[in-house]
């Protein structure tokens, strides 16, 4: 009998979604912990054996405080942005293959395309946040959306020429092609100017320390949502973490040779090295949280146009003449 | 971009660098953190605390009613109201006794000053701190929760006590009826009204 290609889908999707949401609450009382550590602080221990169910506490309290929506408020736009942001962060996750076996790729669709409709989805996303920030009608989110927008448009680009080196090297937009490119070595060592720029921007796209202008408490109160309450709220929390799970495993995929092996150990199958490899990325987000400062607005500005988007460009223009002499 | 933008960009880096490595390796840190309601930290040996009012051996009050803690306290916390004893029945074995001792906890800025002013030893600070409540009244503390339970051990001062410190001297749940709790009543101008309740006691 034929399964449908509908509920093939479908029940993917429904496992996707489980995985995701679940890996996003324990990324975040992972962070938690990680940050206390770093801060000789235990982290949260009190809910369940060792904190491990803080995240039912969180999500039950989220649940239950009060949905405000200020009177000056766009009601509309401020209620439909939480789910533009959620919607895009989760559906990127429709192409992102985990792994591989004889059966085929482990992803809900396989597009040819994938890196340029991963590009495309996550650049959705800023509407979320700036709508928000806009709809609030209030100063601080207005400001942080405003930061938002000019952040996301400046480190976009660096981006995006960080991912073109790779796609020089492997020859095609798929991610599927991109990672079989790297089996024998990962695109880490012949891009290594183009990953440590993808990482950087990767961090300023989340919008996390050090490049977390948009939601600067010091200045901006909560920036972007600082008016949102209760379940809204979770709603942009869920978004930022389940981006920086998109960018760990766009690093992973791009850089780090998805789920290949390193160094032949092929006994451990390939969506183990997957997942260990992006909580390695997630684990490096959370370090840099809780190592280094907040920059100041005009020098991340300054940073993104005048030392990332020129280096981008060189790691571009070499990795472009060397591929060409070498054939 | 002179050389020595270059290097200091690349200095930098290195500070950058440097700060990852110390975080790192302050993840493997011994953490001093006390699990505070699970674990408790052994007080100071003379902490200063919540008070207490001591008895004797047999059990009589130490308090004279003297209003010397009263005049001495510089947060103005303690309201006494003496009364003359009764002979038949003696409260304490002076010829007067407190009829009402009141501190207010939030007054209190647990100098100790009222402890080096009692005469008999009376008023003694414990090291009891855990005192968090939810109404302004009930931290007004008397006589009921002050005065040390008979059988919480009577003579000795609190750290020489056979049984230690008792945990706790009364329970919020108990006290609510015997202060003002029920009323509502504002803690600021508690001195006030005793004042009056006072004169009219003098007045009898
Ligand atoms: S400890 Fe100090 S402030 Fe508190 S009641 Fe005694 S004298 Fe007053
Ligand atoms: S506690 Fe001491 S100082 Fe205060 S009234 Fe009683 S005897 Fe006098």
């Amino acid at each position: 009998m034929m399964v449908p290609l509908w509920l093939i889908v479908l029940v993917k999707s429904a496992v996707l979604l489980l995985v995701v949401v679940t890996t996003f609450a324990y990324a975040m009382l992972a962070e938690r912990k990680v940050l206390g550590w770093m801060q000789l602080r235990p982290g949260p221990n009190r809910v369940g054996p060792w904190g491990l169910m803080q995240p039912a506490a969180d999500a039950a309290k989220l649940m239950l405080k009060e949905d405000l929506t200020p009177k000056t408020a766009d009601p509309l736009i401020y209620r439909l942005a939480p789910f533009i942001s959620l919607l895009t962060a989760f559906s990127v996750y429709a192409i992102i293959p985990f792994g591989s076996s004889s059966s085929g790729t482990w992803a809900i669709g396989n597009v040819n395309a994938g890196i340029l409709l991963i590009l495309a989805i996550t650049s959705i996303g800023v509407y979320g946040i700036s709508l928000g920030g806009w709809a609030s009608g209030s100063k601080y989110p207005l400001l942080g959306s405003v930061r938002a927008t000019a952040q996301m448009i400046s480190y976009e680009l660096a981006m995006s020429l960080s991912f073109i080196g790779v796609l020089i090297l492997a020859g095609t937009t798929s991610l599927d092609g991109i990672v079989n490119a790297q089996v024998r070595w990962w695109f880490f060592v012949p891009q290594f100017f183009g990953c440590i720029i993808y990482i950087i921007t990767a961090v300023a796209e989340t919008n996390r320390t050090p490049f977390d202008l948009v939601e600067a408490e010091t200045e901006l109160v909560a920036g972007f949502h600082t008016e949102y309450s209760g379940l809204r709220f979770g709603l942009f929390f869920i978004a930022e973490y389940v981006n920086m799970l998109t960018v760990s495993c766009i690093a992973t995929l791009l850089f780090f040779g998805g789920w290949n092996a390193p160094l032949g150990l092929t006994l451990i199958p390939g969506v183990v090295w997957f997942v260990a490899k992006v909580a390695m990325f997630m684990f490096f987000y959370m370090w840099l949280r809780a190592t280094l400062p907040r920059l100041r607005y005009d020098r991340l500005m300054a940073f993104g146009w005048k030392v990332l988007l020129p280096l981008a460009t060189l790691n571009l223009v070499v990795t472009a003449i060397v591929v060409a002499f070498r054939g | 971009m002179q050389s020595s933008t270059i290097k200091k960009n690349l200095y930098n880096v290195g500070a950058i660098l440097k700060g990852l490595s110390i975080t790192f390796g302050y993840m493997f840190r011994k953490r001093p953190t006390i699990q505070y309601p699970s674990v408790k930290k052994q007080h100071a040996p003379r902490f200063h605390g919540l008070h207490e009012l001591r008895r004797y051996g047999d059990g009589q009050e130490r308090c004279i009613g003297c209003e010397l803690c009263s005049s001495a306290c510089p947060a103005n916390a303690i309201t006494v109201i003496g009364a003359e004893n009764a002979p038949g029945d003696r409260v304490s074995p002076g010829e007067r006794h407190a009829a009402r001792y009141e501190i207010d906890e939030l007054r209190c800025i647990f100098c100790g000053m009222c402890e080096e002013a009692c005469p008999t030893d009376a008023i003694v600070l414990t090291p009891r701190f855990e005192m968090a409540d939810y109404r302004r009244g009930s931290f007004i503390y008397d006589k009921d929760r002050l005065l040390v339970p008979i059988d919480a051990g009577v003579g000795a001062a609190p750290d020489e006590r056979p049984g230690g410190i008792p945990g706790d001297l009364g329970r919020v749940a108990d006290i609510k009826s015997t202060t003002d709790v029920a009323e509502g009543y504002s803690a600021t101008w508690r001195g006030e009204i005793l004042k009056t309740q006072r004169r009219g006691l003098a007045s009898q």
